[in-house]
C-alpha cells in the first residue's frame, strides 16, 4: 500500500514537478476556458438573434402584409434556417478545421478562432433553447407589451426575453458544460488548451494515466463547480417571484 | 350630435383561416368622447374580435378604424405610437411576473414616454392609492389576489395617460367575489370622463354604467341603444333569447 502509494506521488512529481512541467496544465485550463467564454458568449448573442428572427417569423407571418418587409423576414428565416441545418447536420471537429483552415486562414491566433468556431456552433444550439423559451411565454405577456405601446424588439427585449431567460436557463447551464466538454477538441488546430496541454505531458514522460487522469479530473471539478453556481443563480432567480 | 368622436369604426371586416372564418362581418360604429359603450353578446359573437381591431392586436382584413382622426388601419401608420394613447385591460390580467408592481406600472412611462423613474413612480403611487392598492407597490404579482391583479393592470394602462380604455371581459376570469372590487374601479372611472369601450358579461354593470350598449352575434351589430332600450325593450329576437339566457 504505501509501495503504491510512493510510486503514485514519484510519478507525480516526475509527470508535473520536473521541468515545471505543471505549466501545460495550468495555461491549458486558462485557453480552455477562455475559449469557452469567449464562445459563449458569441453563442448567446447569435442564439438572442436568431431565435427572434425565426420566432417572429412563425409568429407573423400569416399577417404580414407583401413587401419589403416580408421579404426581408423571410430571407433572414430562411438564411436562419440554413444556418441552423448546416451548424447542427456537421461535426464540431470538421467545423474547427474549416474554420481555420479555410475560412481564418490568415490569422494565427487559435484562441480567437476556436472561439468564433465554437460560439458558431453553440449559436446554433443555443438558439433552439431560447426558440423554445420564448414559445413558453404565454403569448398574452407579448400582446400586453404591445397594448402599451412598445415594438416587437422592445416588448422582447424588456417583457419576453427576460422570462424567457430563467426558464431555459437550465438548458443553458447544459449547454455551457457541453461547449466546456467539447473544446478538449482544440488540440485539432495545435491549440494548446487543457486536453492538449495533458497530452503533451503525455508525450513527453510517456506516462498516460497520471496526465490524462488528471486532465479528467480537472474537468470534473469545473462541471461540479458550474452546475453548483448555475443552481444557485437559479434558486436567486426563482426567489424574485415569490 | 356634437359630441366629439375619438374612435370611428367602418365597415370592419375580419377573416381567419384565408377566408374560413368570419368572425367580423362589417362592423360600423363612431366612439364619442367620455362614452361609456359596452359590447355584449354570446361567445364567439366577434365582441372580442372587434375589440383587439380597434387597437390592430388583431389586424382587420377590411374595412377602417379611424382614431383621433388618423385611420390607423392604413398601411405605413406607426400603429405604437397610438396604442400608447388607447389602454387595454385584459380578461387574464398579463401584468409582467418579473417585474414589482411599480416596475409592471412605469415601465412604459419611462421608456416611451421619456418620464423620469421619480416622475412615473410620482404618478403610479397616485393612482394606486386611488384603487386603494398604495400597499402592494412592491409586490410581484403572484403575491396578488385576481381582483389586485385587475386593478393593477388597469392602473398599468392608465399610467400612460390613455384617450381610451379598452376592457376586454376583465371580470371573467375572476372569483365572483372580486368581481365588485374591479367594476368599482371602471365605474369610478366612467365618473370622471374616460372613453371605455367595455366588452363584458356583466350585464348589471353594463345597466348601470353603459351610456350605449352595443348587442353582437355573428360579427355584426344586431342592436344597439342606450341600457333601457336594450334591456327593457329589446327588438330583435336573437337578443331577446340572449337575454333570457343570462339575465
Amino acid at each position: 500500500m504505501a509501495e503504491a502509494f510512493a510510486k503514485l506521488k514519484e510519478s507525480f512529481i516526475f509527470n508535473f514537478i520536473e521541468g515545471a512541467r505543471w505549466k501545460y496544465i495550468t495555461n491549458g485550463l486558462l485557453v480552455t476556458l477562455k475559449v469557452t467564454f469567449f464562445a459563449l458568449l458569441l453563442g448567446i448573442a447569435i442564439g438572442v438573434v436568431v431565435a427572434m428572427i425565426r420566432s417572429s417569423y412563425d409568429q407573423t407571418k400569416d399577417e404580414m402584409q407583401p413587401g419589403f418587409g416580408k421579404t426581408l423576414m423571410t430571407g433572414l428565416n430562411n438564411l436562419a434556417r440554413l444556418y441552423l441545418t448546416v451548424i447542427r447536420g456537421t461535426p464540431v471537429v470538421v467545423q474547427l478545421l474549416i474554420g481555420y483552415f479555410v475560412i481564418f486562414v490568415s490569422t494565427t491566433n487559435t484562441v480567437f478562432v476556436a472561439s468564433m468556431v465554437f460560439g458558431i456552433n453553440s449559436g446554433a444550439y443555443i438558439t433552439e433553447i431560447i426558440r423554445g423559451g420564448i414559445m413558453s411565454i404565454d403569448p398574452g405577456q407579448f400582446e400586453a407589451g404591445r397594448s402599451i405601446g412598445f415594438n416587437y424588439i422592445q416588448t422582447m427585449r424588456h417583457i419576453i426575453i427576460p422570462q424567457a431567460f430563467k426558464n431555459v436557463l437550465p438548458s443553458l447551464a447544459n449547454e455551457f458544460i457541453a461547449l466546456l466538454k467539447e473544446t478538449a477538441v482544440c488540440g485539432y488546430i495545435g491549440l494548446m488548451d487543457l486536453t492538449k496541454g495533458g497530452d503533451v505531458i503525455r508525450g513527453r514522460t510517456f506516462s498516460a494515466f497520471m496526465p490524462l487522469i488528471a486532465v479528467a479530473l480537472i474537468y470534473l471539478l469545473l462541471v461540479i463547480f458550474f452546475s453548483w453556481l448555475i443552481g444557485k443563480l437559479e434558486r436567486r432567480l426563482r426567489s424574485s417571484e415569490r | 350630435m356634437s359630441a366629439e368622436i375619438i374612435i370611428s369604426v367602418k365597415d370592419l371586416e375580419k377573416h381567419f383561416n384565408a377566408g374560413a372564418v368570419h368572425a367580423l362581418n362589417g362592423v360600423s360604429v363612431d366612439i364619442e368622447k367620455s362614452e361609456v359603450l359596452v359590447v355584449i353578446g354570446p361567445s364567439g359573437s366577434g365582441k372580442s374580435t372587434f375589440l383587439r381591431c380597434l387597437n390592430l392586436l388583431e389586424r382587420p382584413t377590411g374595412g377602417s378604424v379611424v382614431f383621433e382622426g388618423t385611420d390607423i388601419t392604413a398601411p405605413r401608420v406607426n400603429i405604437n405610437l397610438y396604442r400608447r394613447r388607447m389602454g387595454m385591460v385584459f380578461q387574464h390580467f398579463n401584468l409582467f411576473p418579473h417585474m414589482t408592481v411599480l416596475k409592471n406600472l412605469t415601465l412604459g412611462p419611462t421608456e416611451l414616454l421619456k418620464k423620469s423613474q421619480a416622475e412615473a413612480d410620482k404618478k403610479a403611487m397616485q393612482l394606486l392609492e386611488r384603487v386603494g392598492l398604495s400597499d402592494r407597490a412592491d409586490a410581484y404579482p403572484s403575491q396578488l389576489s385576481g381582483g389586485q391583479k385587475q386593478r393593477i393592470a388597469i392602473v398599468r394602462a392608465l399610467c400612460m395617460e390613455p384617450d381610451v380604455m379598452l376592457f376586454d371581459e376583465p371580470t371573467s376570469a375572476l372569483d365572483p367575489e372580486m368581481v365588485g372590487e374591479v367594476l368599482d374601479v371602471m365605474k369610478e372611472l366612467a365618473k370622471v370622463g374616460m372613453t371605455m369601450v367595455v366588452v363584458t358579461h356583466e350585464m348589471g354593470f353594463a345597466r348601470e354604467v353603459a351610456d350605449r350598449v352595443l348587442f353582437m352575434d355573428e360579427g355584426v351589430i344586431v342592436e344597439q341603444g342606450t341600457p333601457e332600450e336594450i334591456f327593457d325593450h329589446p327588438q330583435s329576437e336573437r337578443l331577446q333569447s340572449f337575454l333570457s339566457k343570462v339575465l
